[in-house]
């Protein structure tokens, strides 16, 4: 692997293309993988879409990386960036150029090889706004996104086809997370002559390069994934067939489990039954506990009184026994005290939060000049668990004079309230928190702390806009040169901590994730608990009673 | 008759129009945003705008309405914002199970329903009477969802004879079948019992009795015919009821009919499929009603169609 070098000089950047990994072998495949089998996977709700344009919800994100590859992936159970259908790229010096060359002998599930122009078509389909993509604005610093989005051109003029195994992206801006927008799904590369056929059912009939390809697609009823023999990345997938039902309530889906006639409840452990499947060693050991890029947090309307000051955020922040909390939703979730959670690089492990300390918040709350409290409201969604966690809210916020009445409303309502200026004072985030799109820090930062989520119809409900901090965060986006992907983090790490001191959250807790499996069910733990493929990661799990 | 079915076709098609006027207003005053739904978290204010503006959900209510309603006369219900697909397609692939289990449950319904009224009547006053009409008022008032997973419970999981929900085979059709006759049989059960109590009183009955005719035949063979032919005639409103019920039922038992879909629709503010299947229900109790009354002078010579 050639060494990334950085060049202090602009001028020399101007010639310079080097070049940043290489001709890597494929990954490793599990040597106790066995190969066949089928598993089933059952959901509760309908398979929205397969597009991996249009798919953006937890259920359809997986199943479309196991139908569509991207240029860049990460390594199974992890969250390392990998080349995938790119075979190496080159970042410039000066972090605005990314060159990938493809991998060969890619091919669609109908037949034809991928190419560059592939990508190139990929690309253009998602930012046109005739797609109605939600993932557009994720390539908003590619050359010419301006004019495609407003309808003024057809096609970014920042994507060049070089050569059909080579395509080069030139952006407006260093951005360091490029590598992992090449990576979500909705940079996954479709074939245009399939698209066209199937218009706006696309998402129906999907064709991609991935490790499975669609059989079946009973509506209401059932999906089956079947294994691609031409797959690219040979010994890839272990399993022949994965048939995903649909319209299976979750205990249902349990008890299936139970019997043995399932082998992944998609929806998860009933919180009902979380206890009881826990305090049995024989179930127990079937559930693979992981982290989650998820954090759960209050936030408190920075332009509205008496929120407006930082002392009654930190005071907000030390009144909430976020201890408390985690035991009333059974410890499914850790603690937080900062925005990251735990397994996001960037995270801080030095930084200690805010205490749990009612009388150190009352003091915070006199200084503000509320030494009798106020009355505020609080924000919640309507369904388990977040109404019993706003009460304990709204509880721990008595205790040190803050009266807070909950408004719990369905999710859409709290949604439009917190992206309304004068909407909501305060807001319990459960079930609609932020779960990041991929493992960067800058994840966690624009849409709901930076000014450009402060909009009316934005995701940032404390209306937090620090430009300072915004400066920060664009600095550090422009490191681009992944050997100092450390001081990156730090630089995040920073802003982070940063926004505490400001408090316009309460983080509370980072949930975490527990899949059952069926107990033939096979291949490494961090498989089940994947921090981008949710629940599993269908291309490297195995089942042992094959053979 | 043929006046009165003519009126009755414009009656049915008004009150079509009002549901669906009333349905389309309720879910355009819904405070959720059905366009920031389908753009999702990541979308940029111009993208949800650009979204708005495809869609028409930019223009006035009324120009809403009139477009809805005119490609509503053409067949066509729209496409869903979260499933991306057409609404009637994604309909017609659920109507099957959802008339499969309305079969079932009618059959359910009427089987247990009448031989509880049956009984119930030739026996009446006594114990067996009373428990009988106790029963059937349980079975009124049970929630469905109660009744369903209790079901699920004792004779799929305790039992295993039947699959733990899903679809597929006469065996999967039982449990959610039952669940739903068990409420409508305990109507038929106070209807059968009170109509053949009327019949069992009229002088005809009488005079079969005096003639030393066998119990059996006079029961079967004379007053049930006339007993059980008012009650049949009530199925076509029972549509109603099913209606209400297929939504719970079929998500209990996972049974993917058009009440799961609505079930779905609704939690993730749908607007297309909800619209769609509140349509097709309503035009299935409409449908079941005047049915019910076109049978009705058929059955009973004493009604008239005016």
């Amino acid at each position: 692997m050639k060494k990334f070098l950085t060049s202090t000089v602009a001028a020399s950047a101007l010639a310079l293309m080097l070049g940043m990994a290489s001709a890597r072998a494929e990954d490793a495949v599990d040597p106790n993988a066995k190969q066949g089998g089928a598993i089933t996977v059952t959901y509760k709700d309908d398979v929205a879409t397969l597009d991996p344009a249009i798919g953006y919800d937890w259920q359809n994100w997986s199943m479309i990386k196991s139908l569509f590859d991207g240029l860049m992936d990460y390594e199974p159970g992890t969250t390392n960036l990998k080349p995938d259908l790119a075979e190496s790229y080159e970042i410039a010096p000066d972090g605005k150029t990314f060159t990938f060359k493809l991998r060969h002998g890619v091919k669609f599930h109908n037949g034809r090889e991928m190419t560059a122009d592939d990508v190139k078509y990929t690309i253009d389909r998602v930012t046109n706004p005739k797609t109605q993509s939600p993932g557009a604005g994720f390539f908003g610093s590619i050359k010419g996104y301006d004019d495609v989005a407003a309808g003024k051109a057809e096609g970014l003029s920042g994507i060049t086809v070089v050569d059909p195994y080579t395509v080069k992206f030139e952006l407006t801006r260093p951005d360091a997370t490029f590598l992992h927008v090449m990576a979500i799904n909705f940079a996954h590369v479709v074939p245009k002559e399939e698209v066209e056929k199937y218009g706006a059912d696309f998402g129906k009939h999907p064709v991609g390069t991935g490790a499975f390809k669609l059989a079946e697609w009973t509506l209401g009823q059932r999906i089956v994934f079947e294994r691609d023999p031409d797959y690219w990345h040979k010994g890839l997938p272990h399993l022949d067939k994965v048939t995903f039902e649909i319209g299976q309530e979750p205990i249902v889906a349990l008890l299936r489990l139970q019997k043995g006639e399932i082998d992944i409840p998609g929806d998860g452990i009933p919180p009902a039954k979380f206890q009881e499947v826990m305090a049995d060693p024989e179930q127990k050991a079937r559930v693979v506990v992981g982290g989650q890029l998820h954090t759960g947090y209050v936030t408190m309307n920075t332009t509205m009184a008496p929120f407006d000051n930082v002392k009654v955020r930190q005071a907000v922040n030390m009144a909430i026994n976020k201890d408390r909390i985690v035991q009333l939703i059974n410890n499914r979730a850790v603690p937080a005290n900062q925005p990251l959670p735990p397994s996001m690089p960037g995270y801080d492990k030095e930084f200690k939060g805010y205490p749990h300390d009612v009388a150190k918040a009352k003091a915070l709350l006199a200084e503000a000049g509320h030494p009798d409290g106020f009355e505020t409201q609080l924000f919640a969604m309507n369904t388990d668990p977040n109404p019993r966690i706003a009460q304990a809210i709204q509880q721990d916020l008595a205790a040190v004079g803050i009266k807070a009445s909950i408004q719990s409303l369905a999710q859409a309502n709290v949604i439009a309230a917190g992206g309304d200026k004068a909407g909501a004072p305060m807001i319990w985030s459960g079930g609609m928190a932020w779960i990041a799109d991929f493992p960067d820090p800058s994840n966690f930062y624009g849409p709901i702390l930076g000014c450009a989520g402060a909009v009316p119809g934005g995701w940032n409900w404390s209306w937090y806009c620090n430009k300072d901090l915004d400066a920060k965060a664009a600095e550090a986006d422009s490191v681009v040169d992944p050997a100092k992907s450390g001081e990156r983090d730090k630089m995040w790490s920073a802003i982070y901590d940063k926004i505490m001191a400001d408090a316009p959250w309460a983080p509370v807790f980072n949930e975490q994730r527990f899949t059952m499996k069926s107990a033939r069910m096979g291949g490494a733990d961090n498989l089940y608990v994947d921090p981008v493929h949710i629940p599993i990661n269908y291309d490297n799990v195995y089942v042992t009673d094959v053979q | 008759m043929i006046p009165y079915l003519g009126r009755r076709v414009i009656q049915s098609l008004l009150i079509l129009l009002g549901v669906s006027l009333i349905t389309f207003a309720l879910l355009y005053l819904l405070p959720a945003d059905p366009v920031r739904q389908i753009a999702g978290r990541s979308a940029t204010p111009q993208t949800v705008e650009n979204i708005r503006r495809q869609l028409g959900l930019d223009q006035p209510f009324v120009v809403q309405y009139w477009h809805y309603l005119m490609s509503l006369l053409s067949g066509d219900l729209g496409r869903s914002y979260i499933q991306r697909s057409e609404v009637t397609e994604l309909i017609v692939s659920r109507l099957p199970a959802s008339l499969l289990l309305m079969v079932g449950a009618i059959l359910c319904e009427l089987l247990i329903g009448l031989t509880m009224g049956l009984i119930a009547a030739v026996k009446r006053g006594t114990t067996t009477d009373q428990t009988l009409m106790v029963a059937s008022f349980v079975g009124v008032s049970a929630p469905q969802f109660v009744v369903g997973l209790l079901l699920l419970y004792v004779f799929a999981v305790r039992l295993g004879w039947f699959p733990i929900g899903g679809y597929g085979s006469w065996r999967h059709l039982v449990l959610p079948s039952l669940t739903m006759g068990i409420l409508g049989a305990g109507w038929y059960a106070r209807m059968m019992r009170s109509s053949m109590i009327d019949v069992l009183r009229q002088d005809y009955v009488r005079t079969a009795r005096a003639k030393g005719l066998a119990r059996g035949a006079i029961l079967f063979r004379h007053a049930l015919p006339n007993a059980i032919l008012p009650v049949i005639a009530m199925v076509g409103i029972d549509i109603g009821i099913f209606m209400g019920g297929i939504v719970v039922v079929e998500s209990v038992f996972g049974w993917p009919g058009i009440g799961q879909l609505a079930w779905q629709a609704i939690q993730r503010v749908d607007i297309p499929i909800i619209m769609g299947v509140t349509l097709v229900s309503a035009f299935a109790i409409v449908l079941g009603n005047l049915l019910a009354d076109i049978v009705a002078p058929f059955i009973d010579p004493r009604i008239k169609l005016r």
